[in-house]
């Protein structure tokens, strides 16, 4: 038990760095590095709650793959140093942070002071095979088999739209005119 | 660990995403704090379905990490697009998608 609880405060802590490292860091490079420390930290979390093919997943797509897209991306646009909103108003650059603070302190009040009675326990124990592959399986192929057929199709969306927005469309301006009129 | 740990702390990370959304001129970090926000998400739907003792929620959250894919294909290729085209990379400066 004590065990569980220091882990699940280096993962916390580690999650809430990457966050707070996406957020803050103005290279774009270093955010991308930042997310996949905080992704990490969060499959360690998922372990904790016994999500063990979700862990998985969360290390090899999201920490793997998705984050390579991005590596990529940033590698071709550029790093440039995007700064923080520039100081115009005082009053506009403070906004977002703080609508979020306000909105955290009242998400928190809401958690704190909700009278869910599950939300103060650790859950009921579980057999072993809580959240491996064969039960996600079983539960994708069986009960939640529409959805499972809609996210295949929606991935297949997104690969067509991919390949759309990103071919080089012949009868369009030569690539390196500044702006050219649209077909 | 009782799950108001874990939904806090989904609570506050799901703030920082919302905040760098708000505050960030770049795009790709924008798209880096919405990723962000739907892992906050995925986090609170895994703690609840530990609360709850059934697995439904965790296939919740494998939904939610497939349409986080899609949008990043998506997204990246929007920025692309932008990119080839010699637009500013800069949310403030787009504000229209067309051509």
């Amino acid at each position: 038990m004590l065990f569980e609880q220091i882990l699940f405060f280096i993962a916390g802590f580690g999650a809430i760095a990457g966050a707070l490292g996406v957020a803050i860091l103005r290279n774009p490079f270093f955010s991308v590095l930042a997310l996949v420390a905080h992704l990490i930290a969060l499959a360690v979390l998922f372990l904790l709650l016994r999500a063990d093919f979700l862990a998985a997943a969360q290390v090899v797509v999201y920490a793997g793959a998705v984050m390579v897209l991005y590596v990529f991306v940033v590698a071709y646009v550029g790093g440039s140093d995007s700064p923080l909103r520039p100081v115009e108003g005082g009053l506009g650059n403070a906004f977002g942070p703080l609508v979020a603070l306000a909105v955290f302190v009242e998400l928190s009040i809401a958690v704190v002071g909700s009278s869910l009675s599950g939300l103060g326990g650790r859950g009921p124990d579980v057999e072993a095979g809580f959240g491996s592959p064969g039960a996600i399986g079983d539960l994708l192929l069986t009960k939640f088999l529409l959805p499972f057929e809609a996210a295949s199709f929606l991935l297949l969306l997104a690969a067509v739209g991919a390949v759309v927005l990103s071919r080089t469309r012949r009868g369009l301006e030569p690539l390196d005119t500044p702006q050219g009129t649209p077909d | 660990m009782d799950t108001s740990w874990f939904v806090v702390l989904s609570a506050f990370i799901f703030c920082v995403g919302a905040a760098g959304v708000m505050s960030r001129r770049s795009p790709l970090v924008v798209l880096l704090c919405l990723e962000l926000m739907l892992n906050a998400g995925n986090l609170a739907l895994v703690a609840f379905a530990r609360m709850l003792g059934n697995e439904e929620g965790q296939i919740f959250a494998l939904i939610v990490m497939v349409v986080a894919a899609c949008e990043v294909v998506i997204g990246l290729g929007i920025i692309v697009g932008m990119f080839r085209r010699r637009l500013p990379i800069d949310v403030d400066k787009m504000t229209e998608l067309r051509g």
